[in-house]
């Protein structure tokens, strides 16, 4: 590569709070694949899709905050959560798309002497690996090859519908029939599991209102999961993850099943085939306790 | 993959979903083998089918030009109307291996026909028409603006076909819900200047387990619309109108809504703990104090502040930024 990979990056909430493995991780494999990252301190919550059906203006305007500071950086922002990427990419396609909005939008950020212009791409850290940096090179630093592990790919919704917002930013890919996260499985001697759920809904956005719903989501995801002879699940979306990997217990009651499968973030799965440390990528921190054991049992493949 | 240029057709094998609900107990799959050619369409394909391999193969076909919505079904789970959707396309995105089945496979009456009652009876529950006084003997007509008309323009364009029902998982698990086509129609008639049922189709929406609270947010069903009409756009438009016009009434749903305000007003992010909290309440969270011990235990609950001694949240940097644009911008209230 001849210029060094530069982002901002938008780390979202789970990822300063709940899922501090998320941040490290992500952090250690831009480390060592030699990409540059600054962090947007001064971004807030996207908002989660929630905020957005409360007051939707204000979404918009709390989110073109956020990609202001990426802009000033003159930088193409990164998200390592799906839900912060489609809530910030559609802030940024209503905006682009509709001046009258922008310009109202505007006259509020203008109050703290900000303004979005639509300059900086948004893309999620997963496509950025993919499609920036290529997984011809990420291959060729894979040092603790993933060739035990049957690994089912989990897309999680936001980062692969609605396809046509999407677009170019993750790649064009078919909302379908996914295949990066698939790709980069396979670049890191992983066995990507064949599934029907890998591009469906975990259900964690109906968590409080509608639990009964997302229980069976989740469980029906992972039953699958399990049933094609998965060892562990991964994904690129820390929303998924915490629903996959906390509530495995009360999911499998409500589905009538054990269900004992690690959830890794898409990052922690190529830290750990990169050679990062145990620290760094945190497996402490997941409920789900055999996701505790991955890092041993990764070295003595 | 070879691509089909004019003239060219493709031999491929597709198979079909076979049922009959008077004959048989569980359903089977057939293989037919046929050429396509590059503009042929998957009804084209059903009625190969029927007219060349087998005459009792039955599937709901009429107008031919994607408006009646009858022929909706599911080609390797993706929602297509069959008029509409291009062979060869579909055989090129799942490398020439396709399977056609009912948009609801539970609800199949005949191989692709099924039962829709369920969708008509939700759609009627939204009242899809416009409700008014209207004067028998009128001096003028009823006039709307360019503006006004086309704030309900895309989600008219609705031709019933199910494929957005029928794709969500919301729906799958509970049957309560009203699904994304019956909430398209439910905003379509609200936000129609000539009508006046507005106030009564916000508050039967805004019911949870049947309402908008209980979608998922997977977008499955702007990815299956066939008139491009996004109808969880529509969803959130019912949600924003429900606080705007104070239907929406103080549940865990709304407060989780309204609550993101509480954390980003204080530390520029969600606060996770505050959250479950105060959407529950008090009483309620005794639900969660299993997952909370668990998640505590594993490191990952931040403590709000308010706690003594103990307040490890992040703040975000210019947090004033984010305050004084919540203060200025906020529309809504609950």
């Amino acid at each position: 590569m001849s210029e060094q990979l530069h982002y901002a990056l938008f780390t979202g909430c789970t990822a300063k709070q709940s899922t501090p493995e998320l941040l490290s991780s992500t952090l250690a494999v831009a480390d060592k694949l030699g990409i540059k990252i600054t962090i947007l301190e001064e971004a807030s919550c996207c908002g989660a899709s929630h905020l957005q059906d409360f007051d939707e203006f204000l979404a918009h305007v709390l989110n073109a905050r956020n990609i202001c500071y990426a802009e000033k950086l003159g930088l193409t922002m990164i998200t390592i959560c799906n839900t912060c990427q489609l809530n910030s990419a559609m802030t940024k396609h209503a905006l682009d798309s509709d001046p009258e909005l922008k310009a109202r939008v505007n006259e509020k950020l203008r109050e703290v002497g900000l303004k979005y212009e639509g300059s900086s791409e948004i893309k999620h850290f997963l496509y950025a690996i993919i499609d920036d940096y290529g997984l011809e090179n990420v291959k060729n630093r894979v040092t603790t090859p993933l060739s035990m592990f049957n690994i089912a790919p989990f897309y999680g919704c936001h980062n692969i519908r609605p396809s046509e917002l999407h677009g170019a930013s993750n790649g064009n890919e078919n909302s379908y029939t996914p295949t990066s996260l698939d790709s980069l499985i396979d670049a890191l001697e992983g066995n990507p599991v064949n599934y029907s759920h890998k591009n469906k809904c975990c259900g964690f956005h109906v968590e409080l209102q509608a639990n009964h719903t997302s229980e069976v989501l989740a469980g029906n995801a992972m039953v699958d999961a399990i049933d094609n002879n998965a060892d562990l699940m991964v994904t690129p979306c820390p929303l998924c993850h915490l629903k996959m990997d906390t509530y495995q217990d009360s999911v499998g009651k409500v589905v009538g099943r054990d269900i004992e499968l690690p959830v890794l973030h898409m990052p922690q799965m190529v830290a750990l085939a990169l050679g990062c440390s145990e620290e760094e990528i945190g497996l402490k921190f997941h409920v789900q306790k055999k996701a505790k054991m991955l890092f041993s049992e990764a070295q003595t493949a | 993959m070879s691509s089909t240029t004019a003239g060219e057709t493709r031999k491929v094998t597709i198979k079909a979903f076979r049922f009959n609900a008077e004959t048989d107990y569980l359903p089977s799959y057939k293989s037919y083998t046929m050429e396509v050619g590059k503009d042929e369409l998957i009804l084209d394909l059903m009625n190969k089918i029927k007219w060349e391999h087998d005459g009792s193969f039955s599937y709901r076909r009429s107008c031919r030009h994607g408006i009646c919505g009858a022929c909706a079904i599911k080609v390797n789970g993706k929602a297509v109307l069959a008029c509409k959707q291009n062979a060869i396309e579909l055989l090129d995105m799942f490398n020439n291996d396709i399977t056609l089945e009912p948009s609801s496979k539970k609800r199949a009456v005949k191989d692709m026909i099924i039962d829709k009652g369920d969708f008509w009876e939700k759609h009627a529950a939204v009242k899809p028409y416009v409700v008014a006084d209207v004067d028998p003997h009128p001096e003028h007509e009823t006039k709307q603006s360019i503006e006004e008309f086309n704030k309900f323009l895309d989600s008219d364009l609705c031709i019933q076909c199910g494929a957005c029902h029928y794709s969500c998982p919301a729906l799958e698990a509970n049957e309560e819900f009203f699904g994304p086509a019956a909430l398209n129609a439910a905003y379509r008639f609200t936000v129609d200047t000539r009508d006046t049922a507005g106030k009564e189709r916000l508050e039967l929406t805004a019911q949870p387990s049947q309402g908008v609270w209980d979608c998922v947010k997977c977008f499955e069903c702007a990815e299956a619309c066939p008139k491009e009409i996004n109808p969880i756009e529509k969803i959130t438009k019912l949600h924003n109108m429900q606080f705007e016009q104070g239907v929406a009434k103080s549940n865990v749903a709304t407060r989780h809504a309204e609550g993101f305000l509480r954390g980003m007003s204080k530390h520029g992010f969600l606060d996770e703990a505050d959250i479950v909290l105060y959407s529950e309440g008090y009483l309620g969270m005794y639900k969660h104090l299993t997952t909370a011990f668990k998640m505590m235990k594993a490191g990952k609950i931040h403590w709000q502040d308010g706690i003594p001694f103990i307040d490890n949240m992040p703040k975000i940097k210019n947090l004033d930024e984010v305050q004084k644009l919540i203060q200025i911008s906020q529309t809504n209230k609950l």
